[in-house]
């Protein structure tokens, strides 16, 4: 790891003008820590907001929620609030990671977490996310767990949250604070970006912004319901997740929003699929329509083909489960 | 001077930040039941209690522990005097190369408290959490062996459960 230095805020107003270019935030250290052993992250300095009163989970007015930024992933995932009213968020959080991850990580640092694509972590080969303009060993590479939606001939890593997933689908904002102390709001599905020429940028943030929250609106009526496909049971990213929110009245699609996982840059809200659906018969030739119309200019570099029909029957399964449990709101 | 509480008692820590909690403990305060294996959160034998919570040693640097309780494998029951989930892990045979085991039995004993308190996993359905093989392997998914001994390990953890259950501790 290379050497730098440290220190800790006590409060938020301590950020101040103080964040400059090499600066980093630190809470949990689950990702960061482990991209500064491999030396892909080489900050000049760790700002430790850890003891940030950021931690707390109130009510948000208007029957949502207000989640601080440094509240841990366990902590989210079993507050009884979301796990009767957003379990989908409950769903995904707990679909993600270890329970010692869990317990380290933040809301706001599972959102800012970078791609797990093996060329990135990968110093010894080219990455144009890790060092701009070098290639992307992935392109032609091994691209088993890459995107298909959304991507460039610069980079076609995906965003490895679950939880993110789950606040797409749920319309969540993101508070954010920047160091000259002014404050804006953002949804969720703008934070993070595709990767275009700029696949270094993993999302909309200005320099120095620190997330100190995410706003959970009331949740949409209908069955929220997250699955996950992966290569293991237990403790793998996505391969193709899906998280849903249908409400199905007298046979058709009253509302219905859906995230992807594990095909993009991004969290992908697929707003086709829900277009498509929107006062449609809730029968399965209609899901697989939908899912059809989201994924027509899906991708596939070769390792990663399998995604799209995955993709597409994993839409059809969450949507025939969601619509055959009307009524029932947990996941 | 910054200083952490382990098992207890004082440790002083370096003045490296870059020091890991995992080489506070092993080089630091001579802890060496603490493992490291993988050295990057995915293996789980450097699993420890951070104020009360199971944490990959490996992934906290010490200087954010600062002020902190963190407990150890040596915390927990050390030479004839074992805890509970230790007497199990021997009974039921839960290893093989025993590397892993400080990591299994610290993450265990953190879980049960985490059933204990109601928290769910990916595996819980509606209602009340109620510990199972099904529960434990899904729980326990962030700790590795390598010698495949998981069979044992869940019986041992449940035996062990069960037996704290009727000592009416949570855990301990």
């Amino acid at each position: 790891m290379k050497p730098f230095d440290y220190q800790r805020l006590a409060a938020v107003e301590d950020l101040g003008q103080r964040v400059s270019e090499g600066d980093r935030f630190l809470a949990g250290g689950t990702n960061l820590v482990d991209l500064m052993k491999h030396e892909i992250e080489t900050p000049e300095r760790l700002l430790d907001i850890s003891r940030l009163e950021l931690g707390q989970i109130e009510d948000g007015g208007d029957g949502g929620l207000k989640v601080g930024a440094l509240v841990t992933n366990t902590a989210l995932a079993s507050d009884a609030r979301v796990r009767e009213r957003w379990p989908l968020l409950s769903a995904a959080l707990l679909a993600g990671a270890t329970a010692q991850l869990r317990n380290r990580a933040t809301t706001g640092g599972n959102l800012l977490q970078r791609t797990r694509c093996y060329y990135f972590y990968d110093t010894a080969r080219p990455c144009n996310k890790r060092n701009p303009g070098e290639g992307c060993g992935a392109l032609d590479g091994f691209n088993r767990i890459h995107a298909i939606l959304g991507t460039s001939e610069q980079c076609i890593a995906t965003h490895p949250s679950d939880m993110a997933v789950a606040m797409v689908a749920l319309d969540a904002v993101v508070n954010l604070r920047a160091p000259d102390g002014s404050e804006r709001q953002l949804p969720v599905e703008e934070l993070h970006r595709l990767p275009g020429d700029e696949p270094q940028r993993d999302t909309v943030l200005e320099p120095g912004e620190l997330i100190t929250g995410v706003q959970l609106p009331a949740p949409p009526p209908g069955r929220q319901l997250y699955r996950k496909v992966r290569d293991r049971s237990s403790y793998a990213f996505a391969l193709v997740s899906v998280g849903a929110i249908l409400d199905v009245v007298d046979g058709k699609v009253d509302s219905v929003r859906i995230a992807f996982g594990g095909v993009a840059h991004k969290p992908w809200r697929a707003r086709k699929a829900e277009q498509a659906l929107q006062g449609q018969k809730a029968t399965e030739e209609n899901f697989l329509m939908a899912a059809d119309a989201e994924l027509a200019d899906a991708k596939g570099y070769g390792g990663n083909d399998f995604k799209i029909p995955l993709a597409r029957r994993t839409l059809a399964a969450v949507l025939r489960d969601a619509a055959g449990a009307e009524g029932e709101t947990t996941a | 001077m910054a200083v952490i509480s382990v098992n207890g008692q004082e440790v002083t820590l370096n003045d490296d930040p870059r020091t890991t909690l995992l080489d506070t403990l092993r080089e630091g305060a001579g802890l060496t039941g603490t493992k490291k294996g993988c050295d990057h959160g995915q293996c789980g034998a450097c699993t420890v209690l951070l104020d009360g919570r199971r944490v990959n040693a490996c992934l906290v640097l010490a200087i954010q522990c600062e002020g902190c309780e963190v407990t150890t494998i040596e915390g927990l029951g050390e030479g004839g005097d074992l805890h509970p989930l230790q007497q199990a892990f021997v009974r039921h045979d839960g290893f093989q190369c025993g590397y892993c085991t400080p990591g299994q039995v610290c993450s265990a004993y953190a879980m049960l408290e985490e059933v204990a308190n109601g928290e769910a996993s990916d595996v819980t359905g509606k209602g009340a959490v109620r510990l199972s093989a099904e529960e434990i392997r899904e729980r326990m998914s962030g700790n590795l062996c390598r010698c495949g001994a998981y069979a044992n390990i869940v019986d041992a953890i449940l035996d062990a459960a069960g037996e704290l259950d009727r000592k009416g501790e949570a855990s301990r």
